[in-house]
């Protein structure tokens, strides 16, 4: 297998998913050092992603991270993102990629334990939310006050939670 | 303690003894703490933060008992290149300049890198083909650590991690195959487009320009998001097993159409070994390869298989310049290469066929 840059023999292999289309990429060992993919755990899509354009013009504005200062072009340049906050910040640019990167976009696999009180508390506050949506827009006020005395409730516990 | 290590001639890690096609399995998970900003983002006094925060935490932890504890910096660059040879860290640890450190637990199994891409990654590595046991194993060491410290974590996209390609799970997991049946028989290019429409990459292990040298690749998973560890590592499993199959075939197709020829190379492969006084890493991969190959065939007796595993790692040049005990320059690297095989080859006896 050749090269998809020179001609030499291709050793690394890699397959990405962009756009629903799948890319192959056959590269030898210096190009592949050369576009920073030598190593398949560190995956830079940015520069495998050079010649698509998969992200809409009117996202392209200047986005930065506030929390730790990652700016749009430097997550489109290097493929890695700053800090945790980032992953609110890019995620209209950063959820068509993981589309087209993943199985899904939603995480499937291990809960940390920390965080499954954590998660479990949002899980129900977004159905609370939700239920009160419903019982506001079918003019059920009974419900609905209920549920909002439901959603207080719960705020002061996990906030009782996070004290202690 | 880091002396045992570096003189370790098993080379990887411990415990039954090597099989033919699967050398080993490998899971790695992503991990980074919460409200430190990513170590490619940090300020030296974040990393220097973190590495404190894991240090102190792997001390609570018993399974990480006796483990060996260094900061990258400490390391000589040839202890380092030893590490990368081992493939116990990765290059990019390897060269970060500061507040990166290593840990490594007392059966050489487990290996956390702090500091790397991520402020953790956790490996577990066995011999042979156990995703179970290796998954267990990393699944209970990562629940320890989150006891002490916590984690980078969102309920929608799972695991933090600074590349969004290991975004969820934060999950690598990966086999180290030797499918020399495949090469010689071509197929190999076959088996890498299977493979990779399956979401899995291959990766010529100690690939230096040209062809996978040993017919050594490593198979892993890209996707990390969207399907939990367990289906992740099934889906692996199932077509590893495949492509064991697959190679077992090509070996016995390869040993009925044209087995003088075979045994033609690997009764070469001996020649050269036994007698070759300059040789190069790549040339000694693919006549290890063979060695190996012969040893699963019961042409050479068993202890071949991983006197060639050991051989793969120590004539890489990190291991060479260890042995001579000071840098050596390439020319008289591949003499002391040579003259190592030569050494360990000495008795290794020839093939009788009937001709």
């Amino acid at each position: 297998m050749k090269c998809h840059q020179c001609d030499k023999q291709a050793t690394v292999h890699l397959t990405q998913i962009l756009n629903g289309q799948m890319h192959k990429m056959d590269l030898c060992e210096s190009c592949a050092q050369a576009k920073g993919v030598t190593n398949p755990e560190n995956l830079s899509i940015g520069s495998l992603m050079e010649n698509t354009s998969d992200v809409p013009e009117s996202v392209h504005s200047p986005m930065t991270c506030e929390s730790c200062g990652t700016t749009h072009s430097e997550f489109k340049k290097g493929g890695r993102l700053g800090c945790e906050a980032c992953y609110h910040v890019f995620r209209p640019v950063l959820d068509p990629l993981l589309d087209g990167m993943h199985a899904g976009c939603k995480h499937l696999g291990k809960i940390p334990a920390g965080s499954k009180s954590r998660v479990k508390f949002e899980q129900s506050i977004s159905q609370l939310q939700t239920e009160l949506q419903a019982a506001i827009e079918q003019e059920n006020y009974e419900d609905a006050a209920r549920i909002r005395d439901q959603l207080k409730e719960l705020e002061k516990k996990e906030q009782a939670n996070i004290g202690g | 303690m880091f002396n045992d290590i570096l003189n370790d001639n098993n080379g990887s890690a411990k415990g039954p003894k090597a099989i033919p096609v699967t050398l080993s399995t490998r899971i790695r998970l992503a991990r980074n703490l919460r409200e430190f900003p990513f170590p490619g983002r940090a300020e030296t006094s974040q990393r220097r933060a973190v590495l404190t925060k894991c240090m102190d935490a792997m001390h609570e932890i018993e399974e990480l008992d006796n483990s060996y504890a260094v900061e990258v910096d400490d390391l000589s660059e040839l202890e380092r290149q030893i590490l990368v040879e081992k493939h116990l860290i990765s290059r990019e640890l390897s060269d970060v300049d500061e507040a990166s450190g290593i840990i490594l637990s007392k059966d050489r199994n487990c290996c956390i890198m702090i500091n790397e891409e991520d402020h953790l990654r956790i490996q577990v590595l066995q011999p042979g083909l156990n995703f179970s046991k290796v998954w267990k194993r990393v699944d209970e060491l990562d629940s320890n650590i989150e006891s002490e410290v916590s984690y980078a974590y969102d309920g929608d996209l799972g695991f933090l991690t600074a590349c969004p390609t290991n975004l969820g799970t934060g999950m690598r997991a990966s086999v180290m195959m030797h499918l020399p049946g495949l090469v010689m028989s071509k197929n190999m290019d076959k088996v890498v487009n299977a493979v990779n429409q399956l979401g899995f990459a291959v990766r010529g292990l100690f690939g230096e320009g040209s062809d996978a040298s040993g017919s050594i690749f490593q198979i892993s998973n890209q996707q990390t998001l969207g399907e939990s560890e367990g289906a992740i590592i099934e889906r692996l499993d199932k077509t590893l097993q495949n492509l064991v199959r697959q190679e077992e075939f090509a070996r016995q197709k390869l040993l009925e159409d044209d087995g003088r020829r075979l045994i033609d190379k690997i009764s070469r492969a001996i020649g050269s070994l036994k007698s070759c006084h300059l040789i190069q890493s790549a040339e000694a991969m693919d006549l290890l390869s063979l060695i190996r190959l012969a040893a699963d065939f019961k042409m050479l007796p068993e202890t071949y298989r991983s006197t060639a595993d050991r051989m793969f790692i120590e004539i890489q040049p990190g291991h060479v310049q260890l042995a001579a005990g000071k840098p050596v320059e390439p020319d008289d690297r591949d003499f002391l290469r040579a003259s190592l095989l030569r050494q360990k080859f000495a008795k290794a006896p020839f093939i009788k066929t009937d001709g």
